[in-house]
């Protein structure tokens, strides 16, 4: 079934075309991985998918319901969770009260939706406290104290430590679990590994890899290849806001238009009898034809 | 309608085109400030208003001529400049944003406060030493100062250019404007350009000032803010940061109020300012001319520097509270007691502004307006509808959340210094439709006679009565906004301060919780503002003026951001240590602009942190 659909979306920056035509579909339980060089237009699209921002053109449905004029509180409400690149946990917050925030949206108030009487509504609940928005407020604290246990002994002994005072990685970790608390049906992560050391990254992928065997429908922005091609059902490439690639990883690895955006073309001002010699294992992409490497033989050489 | 002839016409649009070529001076100075120095100077408007003052001296005291005042005011306060940007603000540049924000609003306050000392508070007339008559020009009347101020305008305006455009200095000035950190890699003294820019703006605002005060032949006390006011809106209209865009913003600005003057009275004057400030924030806040940069970054959310609040024990609070609820009991001196009223008082009210500003984010420099609503509604509602004093300070402090809210509700979209501004404006709209609205209102001459407070049918007007009732209201106040503050609206209210974007990815709606915050808020101070107009019987326009709010906002930050008892601790502070040194109470405005300004810079966190 799918979960996510993307079509068409098309995002422009004054005359830059960010994302251009860009559609997926993610199926559930799948993870797919978007990959590409800086600047290809990953987060573009995240941030379209989530509501951050508005898209120029095409359409974002998740569950079978457009959301792509939703704001991004709405989706998150429809189960859409996302963490961010450069970490944005919050920082006067404690940890716990980070996760507690991503369960905004599965607590009764939330359901207080008309516009005046919804918010006086709200007020009075939280001045009143009965008790069974007490009973509610004490489940979703055992609640993030286990999704806090789910880090090994890296987030719970500093449920109460303001999220300032932690380490990159914890930081990082905190988002995640902030997002899992809002118990979503798709799940966002940009560049979760981003700046960890290996021992870190391990311990994410081995995290990532416990989401999917529960059935976590997830999608991936991630510059370290082990990683994809470890978690990945679907990688697609992306490269000046367009896909360029799609498929199985292993089939993605070895296409050479995705080793094109992240390697470059070429120039190579030699015969093609040298030209075997230097080439590394990787297939020659055909319009490299000597003719139209000529006019780069006549530069001088050092 | 009024009969619009021609030549009526032509003659408001020179007006307001000598005006708007004022305004044009003014914003020019902010776009220049904000464009380099990327910080919206609050403390414009009083470096035009100490122009003002000086070329008033230099003319009607000195009799000098007016060329050579010119140059005089444009040196000093090009000086003034310079020593805020030195003093004020260079060592606030790695603070978080809304540092230099605050700090310009407390050398503004300060500054404004010096000018009163020295001149007095009366408006002072400053005749114009310009040739009276009139001069014909194809069928157009106009006199020898609108031909001095468009002549000026123009010549400073092709200076300018030529500086920019030609001059290394004016190079290293534009560069700084479009990335600073590139262009200190390529050499360039950013201080100086920060000093230089300073300087010409500062220099600009004062020959502004002296041009408005030979306009209207008078200088007067609150010309500062005013003049902030329409600078922000020229500017805003024009589009933030750039130079063409403010005299276009000041030119229409100036049009649009002379055409509206013409069509409705003087009195409605500064009305359209704000109006106008208001509708280019919501419909289209780049301005005409302005880049669409990406919406700017959260300022509190930085602000609120990770500090630890100082732990207070609770028996330490509970002692506190039965000391001052038995304090009547020890002593019955009367001005102890009214001063501790007025600390109760200004304690909700900063209580209010803790909420709003400090746990939820969202700078306001219009807190008073709520006490104004409040106010002003409970005395209506007694007075004109015989409505006990119970009922009628409840439903004042209703009345002030829910119109409170539902003004500002078009400032929520804005982030960063235009919330700020935005609730600057919104206060004064306030003040001038209670202004104007002369029916309900009164207009200047205020509501007088109002009802004493009442409970059960006892009267409270007795010192040690008002003392204890207000130190209830307080109370209760304060137990119910902690009860809010610790539950999960206080979280998600936190979570609006810190990161709003990473708050609405998970759900939170933040036009909601930002009304949620301001309508609380609103409450507690219209209770306040209920209390106080019926205590002094008498209120008007005045009573809850721009200081308060800026006075609210210096206990706040002393107090520490959103620390509940910080906000008691600085409104108690502020309160009553300026009663024991008595001697300087002439210079108490200019003390708290003073202290604003020494805690961003030393201890913005305040004295017992923020939470």
């Amino acid at each position: 079934m799918t979960l996510l659909k993307v079509k068409k979306i098309r995002r422009e920056f004054g005359g830059v075309v960010a994302v251009n035509d860009v559609s997926l579909a993610l199926t559930e339980g799948e993870t797919i991985s978007v990959i590409g060089p800086n600047g290809a237009g990953k987060t573009t699209l995240f941030n379209l998918i989530t509501g951050l921002d508005k898209p120029d053109a095409g359409s974002v449905m998740l569950d079978g319901h457009d959301i792509t004029r939703l704001k991004p509180d709405k989706r998150a409400a429809r189960g859409l969770a996302r963490t961010f690149q450069n970490g944005r946990v919050f920082g006067n917050l404690s940890v716990l009260d980070n996760v507690l925030i991503g369960a905004h949206t599965r607590q009764r108030a939330y359901r207080l939706q008309t516009p005046v009487l919804g918010l006086i509504a709200e007020l009075a609940l939280a001045f009143v406290q009965p008790p069974s928005w007490r009973e509610e407020r004490q489940r979703l604290r055992d609640e993030a104290m286990d999704i806090l246990a789910l880090f090994s002994d890296r987030l719970a002994p500093r449920a109460n430590q303001p999220a300032y005072s932690l380490s990159y990685a914890n930081r990082r970790r905190t988002e995640m679990a902030r997002a899992l608390a809002l118990r979503p049906r798709v799940l966002l992560l940009d560049e979760p590994t981003a700046g960890m050391n290996p021992t870190e990254t391990h311990e994410i992928l081995e995290f990532i890899r416990a989401l999917k065997q529960r059935g976590m429908t997830i999608l991936l922005i991630e510059h370290k290849l082990s990683l994809v091609m470890e978690l990945s059902d679907r990688v697609i490439v992306m490269d000046d806001g367009r896909v360029i690639a799609e498929g199985l990883p292993n089939a993605v690895r070895n296409d050479p238009k995705v080793i094109e955006a992240y390697l470059g073309r070429k120039q190579w001002s030699v015969n093609e009898h040298e030209q075997e010699a230097e080439l590394p294992k990787t297939t020659v992409n055909p319009a490299l034809s000597a003719q139209r490497l000529r006019p780069w033989a006549r530069r001088a050489r050092p | 309608m009024p009969d619009i002839t021609l030549r009526a016409l032509l003659d408001q649009t020179i007006n307001g085109l000598a005006i708007g070529n004022i305004y044009a001076l003014v914003a020019i100075g902010l776009a220049l400030i904000f464009g380099v120095a990327n910080l919206i100077n609050f403390a414009h408007g009083s470096v035009y208003m100490i122009g003002a003052y000086l070329g008033w001296i230099c003319v009607t005291y000195f009799g000098l001529p007016l060329a050579l005042t010119f140059v005089i005011v444009a040196a000093a306060c090009a000086l003034i400049g310079i020593l805020i940007e030195r003093f004020g603000l260079r060592s606030l540049q790695n603070s978080a944003r809304i540092a230099p924000l605050l700090a310009t609003i407390g050398i503004a306050f300060a500054l404004d406060q010096l000018v009163q000392i020295l001149f007095s508070a009366n408006p002072q007339s400053f005749p114009s030493p310009l040739p009276s008559q009139r001069i014909q020009l194809g069928g157009v009347n106009i006199g020898w100062l609108d031909v001095l101020i468009a002549g000026m305008t123009l010549a400073i305006a092709a200076a300018l250019y030529g500086f920019l455009r030609f001059t290394k200095l004016g190079w290293s000035l534009r560069a700084t404007a479009q990335d600073r950190e590139a262009a200190q890699q390529m050499g360039v003294d950013v201080n100086r350009v920060n000093a230089t820019t300073f300087a010409v703006a500062a220099a600009l605002g004062g020959i502004a000032g002296v041009l408005i005060g030979m306009y209207f032949n008078t200088v007067y006390s609150s010309m500062s803010y005013q003049a902030t006011l329409k600078g922000f809106a020229a500017n805003l209209l024009g589009g933030l940061g750039s130079v063409p865009g403010a005299i276009v913003g000041g030119l229409l600005l100036g049009l649009i109020e002379s055409y509206g003057v013409a069509l409705l009275g003087a009195t409605y004057r500064n009305l359209f300012a704000f109006v106008i400030l208001i509708g280019v924030l919501v419909f289209l806040p780049s301005g005409l001319f302005g880049k669409r940069r990406a919406a700017p970054e959260p300022l509190t959310g930085t602000f609120v520097s990770n500090s630890k609040p100082v732990p207070v024990p609770p028996w330490l609070i509970v002692a506190a509270a039965l000391v001052a609820a038995f304090l009547p009991a020890i002593t019955t001196n009367p001005y102890l007691l009214q001063t501790l009223t007025n600390a109760w008082l200004f304690s909700m009210l900063a209580l209010s502004l803790t909420l709003v500003t400090g746990i939820a984010g969202q700078i306001s420099l219009g807190q008073a307006g709520f006490l104004a609503i409040g106010g002003y509604t409970s005395a209506l509602l007694t007075m004109r509808l015989h409505a006990p004093f119970e009922l009628s300070i409840f439903i004042g402090a209703i009345v002030a959340a829910a119109l409170g809210t539902l003004l500002l509700l078009p400032a929520f979209r804005l982030r960063g210094p235009y919330v700020a501004i935005a609730t600057l404006a919104v206060g004064e709209i306030i003040n001038q439709i209670i202004l104007n609205w002369e029916g309900v209102t009164n207009g200047p001459l205020g509501l007088s006679n109002i009802p004493p407070p009442t409970l059960f049918g006892l009267q409270i007007i007795t010192p040690t009565a008002v003392y204890w009732f207000t130190l209830g209201l307080l109370i209760v106040a304060a137990l119910a906004q902690l009860r809010l503050v610790r539950s999960h609206l206080g979280r998600t209210w936190r979570a609006v301060r810190e990161d709003d974007v990473a708050a609405q990815a998970f759900g939170v709606n933040l036009n909601r919780y930002k009304a949620l915050a301001f309508a609380t808020a609103g409450l507690v101070a219209g209770l306040s503002g209920a209390f106080t107009a019926h205590m002094y019987s008498y209120v008007n326009h005045e009573t809850f003026p721009a200081a308060t709010s800026i006075l609210a906002l210096t206990m706040v930050i002393l107090g520490g951001m959103g620390n509940m008892i910080g906000a008691v601790v600085g409104a108690v502070a502020l309160t009553t240590i300026p009663e024991v040194f008595r001697f300087l109470a002439e210079y108490r405005y200019l003390v708290y602009g003073i202290v604003l300004v020494l805690l961003i810079r030393f201890r913005p966190q305040g004295l017992l942190g923020t939470i």
